[in-house]
């Protein structure tokens, strides 16, 4: 059984298409990256497939729920970090996770358990009783990582998970996610602007360009697509998305504006 | 980072489907997103005390100087005695009328994200923060009957009492902040919450009985004072905080248009609530 399972997705506000017939099919245990410029389409994508905006039309189906149908069902098996930040700073590390084991009905007799492995899973036992607002940003994006993972979920979305981050802190990122799919077969859907990201942690790629899949393949596949010999993941991006400059996109300042306060954040 | 595997299976309980009656597990959900109210009040306690001197300066100055004047017919009742359950209801008011900036400010951060995507109905997270609006408005309470009987207000101190009157604080909290909860759905920033509060506010507490009687207003005031829900609100505390209940209507009925207007308002919120996050 796929995991996710995406056919002729669609999201119209107004008469702007923000995601335009996306189709896909994630396998278990897949890492996969969703590309494209500010404004393409990535956040709106994954906001319908966590179940946060309604689509337009087209059906997606998650670990076998059906999004908009099956809500509940979907929202228990999905983990979510969303761009901005997620924890709450005026709490301690562990409370953000009891709420969290609450809200989800994580069984009162394994709940400390469940969160104490957690916080070790991400390296983050040692300062569970502190103030998340006293967290560096690399702890922060795991403390997240902790919260999204807690119910155990099938399937993580991560947008930009990266943002803002020094490069240890990144590398320890990567490093978890990848810990994740060999610990649990997690499949996880993110995006990113970091080509390098892009290329290091994801089986496949697809490259979205005014609401429109523009590409999608391997990363090596799609490098070879790129008429240059020793192309890397920016000449894709490059390639694929080269007359942005001359498009006007709206919701870019909100993006932005988000993109510029998480790293602020995180920094 | 050392590496621990869970012991149980992937997403064990996933598949269990439900295993609590569906209002049982709106009442854990809703009690939940009350904790987490709770937890960070908890962490910045200062903000309650910040909040109580409004009040306190309403009783001790407004109060004080109408009380020698005796210009307002409150019937057998001193002003002091007539108008405290008033300024308790006017800061409960205020306070809860910007609940909305919270949630803005939470959605900015993508705390709230969090919460909607999780299986907790989102009425149910409505809920929760209003009874937390509700918990932060019991510290007034504290305050507030300090101040008044220090003043020689004649308060019935019969913990049945104060218990009553508890719990219309969290009741009138809960519809003011479930309201301004609605008005951020709508406006969606901080300027626009801000500004409605704003305007909202003074006509709320004016066009209601909290510091004078409506029996003394032009007949279109006294009709718009009885849709208040804060009139409501006030005359329960009347019958419940002194030791003479002085209330013009039944508490059950107060009471009961309290309960019916956040109910009604709760459920539309819930149903709008998705909109802060799309």
């Amino acid at each position: 059984m796929a995991m996710i399972e995406i056919q002729e997705l669609t999201k119209r506000f107004g008469t702007k298409t923000a995601v335009d017939g996306f189709s896909l099919t994630v396998e278990p245990g897949e890492v996969f990256g969703l590309l494209g410029p500010n404004g393409a389409g990535k956040s709106t994508l994954i906001k319908m497939l966590t179940t946060l905006l309604p689509a337009s039309s087209g059906r997606a189906t998650i670990a076998g729920c059906e999004v908009g149908r099956q809500s509940a069902g979907v929202q228990r098996r999905i983990g979510y970090v969303p761009q901005a930040l997620s924890v709450d700073g005026t709490l301690t590390g562990y409370e953000n996770l009891l709420i969290l084991a609450k809200l989800y009905g994580v069984p009162r007799r394994q709940r400390l358990d469940r969160i104490h492995a957690a916080l070790n899973y991400v390296g983050l036992d040692t300062v569970a009783n502190r103030l998340v607002n006293t967290y560096s940003g690399g702890m922060i994006r795991r403390l997240e990582m902790a919260q999204a993972t807690l119910h155990r979920p099938p399937v993580l979305f991560l947008d930009e998970p990266t943002v803002g981050l020094d490069p240890v802190a990144r590398k320890t990122m990567w490093d978890l996610i990848l810990q994740l799919r060999r610990d649990y077969q997690t499949t996880v859907f993110l995006t990113t602007h970091f080509m390098e990201e892009a290329d290091v942690l994801c089986d496949r790629i697809a490259m979205l360009y005014n609401g429109q899949q523009v590409a999608m393949g391997t990363p090596a596949a799609l490098k070879a697509t790129v008429p240059h010999p020793e192309a890397t993941m920016d000449d894709v991006f490059i390639h694929y998305t080269r007359n942005l400059l001359t498009t006007d996109n709206e919701g870019s300042y909100r993006d932005t504006s988000t993109t510029r306060r998480t790293a602020q954040r995180l920094g | 980072m050392t590496r621990q595997l869970h012991d149980a299976p992937l997403n064990d309980w996933a598949n269990r489907g439900r295993v609590t009656a569906p209002v049982e597990d709106f009442i854990a959900k809703a009690l939940v997103a009350a904790e987490l109210e709770v937890r960070k009040l908890r962490h910045d306690p200062v903000q309650l005390f910040t909040r109580a001197v409004q009040p306190v300066l309403w009783l001790t100055i407004f109060g004080q100087v109408f009380t020698q004047v005796r210009g307002i017919p409150t019937g057998n009742l001193s002003y002091i005695d007539f108008m405290t359950p008033g300024i308790l209801a006017q800061s409960v008011l205020f306070m809860s009328i910007f609940t909305g900036l919270l949630v803005i400010w939470e959605k900015d951060l993508g705390i709230l994200h969090k919460l909607m995507v999780s299986p907790a109905p989102k009425p149910a997270l409505v809920l929760g923060k209003a009874i937390g609006a509700g918990v932060r408005c019991l510290s007034q309470l504290l305050i507030i009957y300090i101040v008044a009987a220090l003043m020689g207000v004649a308060i019935n101190w019969s913990p049945l009492a104060m218990l009553g009157v508890a719990l219309v604080v969290m009741l009138g909290a809960a519809l003011f902040s479930t309201f301004s909860l609605i008005v951020a759905c709508w406006a969606q920033t901080h300027e626009r919450v801000m500004g409605v509060g704003q305007l909202m506010m003074m006509p709320l507490f004016f066009a209601s009985n909290a510091i004078y009687p409506i029996s003394i207003m032009p007949a279109w005031l006294q009709v718009v004072s009885q849709l208040n829900p804060l009139t409501y609100m006030v005359d329960a505390l009347r019958n419940l905080m002194l030791v003479e209940p002085a209330g013009s209507y039944s508490l059950g009925l107060s009471v009961s248009i309290l309960v019916s207007v956040a109910a009604v308002l709760i459920a539309f919120c819930g149903r709008l609530y998705p909109r802060l996050v799309r």
